[in-house]
């Protein structure tokens, strides 16, 4: 354990942790301002890209100058997100499709496939 | 720990803070449920960040797997709920 890391791998974690703080606050903003459900789904891909990249790197960096020995298993966080979120967004916008088309109100989008004669 | 860390640290724990408060007010208002899912969605992250972040804070390893545990819980209510709003009912 090395509890005094070198100054310049402090400024790099703390650009990248202001960075991730920056992108997760925008994606609330835009979150709670967007008008539409389909539209608010596109901010919290800025969090869930940029805030976990910026955020996970971070804690490689530093972990790795602490332990002075490479520690990747943050990298771990990165992977479970990128298989899990789109599972989770497709599912959300389908039941938001699918609730949008049964509430009667006619303004959900067209379906792609044409519809079959006969 | 040096001072421009520590601020960084705090800086990012704040917007952290203030972004949940943001989903908060659309978790609470959101027009439809599926808003609402969306927002605890969100939330469920913003809890992992800061999970990773205080991590960074203590200079510990141990945070790291409350973090992978959030995730793993985070896409399990998330995928239960869009089930229940897509059929009616989660295990059919």
């Amino acid at each position: 354990m090395n509890p005094q890391v070198p100054l310049w791998v402090e400024a790099v974690v703390a650009v990248l942790l202001v960075l991730s703080g920056v992108f997760v606050l925008l994606s609330a903003l835009g979150f709670l301002r967007l008008p539409d459900f389909f539209l608010r789904m596109h901010p919290p891909a800025l969090a869930y890209t940029f805030g976990s990249w910026c955020v996970t790197l971070a804690a490689v960096v530093y972990l790795s100058a602490v332990e002075e020995r490479p520690t990747l298993h943050p990298l771990l966080i990165i992977v479970m997100l990128c298989i899990t979120v789109p599972v989770t967004t497709l599912l959300l916008a389908r039941a938001a499709l699918f609730r949008r088309r049964t509430s009667g109100v006619d303004d959900a989008p067209p379906s792609l496939t044409p519809p079959r004669d006969g | 720990m040096s001072w421009l860390l520590s601020y960084a640290i705090i800086f990012a724990l704040g917007c952290y803070a203030l972004a949940s408060v943001l989903v908060l007010v659309r978790l609470i208002g959101g027009p439809r449920a599926h808003d609402r899912v969306l927002a605890l969605d969100l939330l469920y992250f913003h809890g992992l960040l800061v999970m990773l972040v205080l991590g960074i804070r203590h200079q510990s390893d141990l945070y790291f797997e409350g973090a992978l545990l959030i995730a793993l819980f985070s896409f399990v209510s998330s995928a239960a709920m869009a089930k229940f709003l897509l059929r009616g009912e989660v295990i059919e």
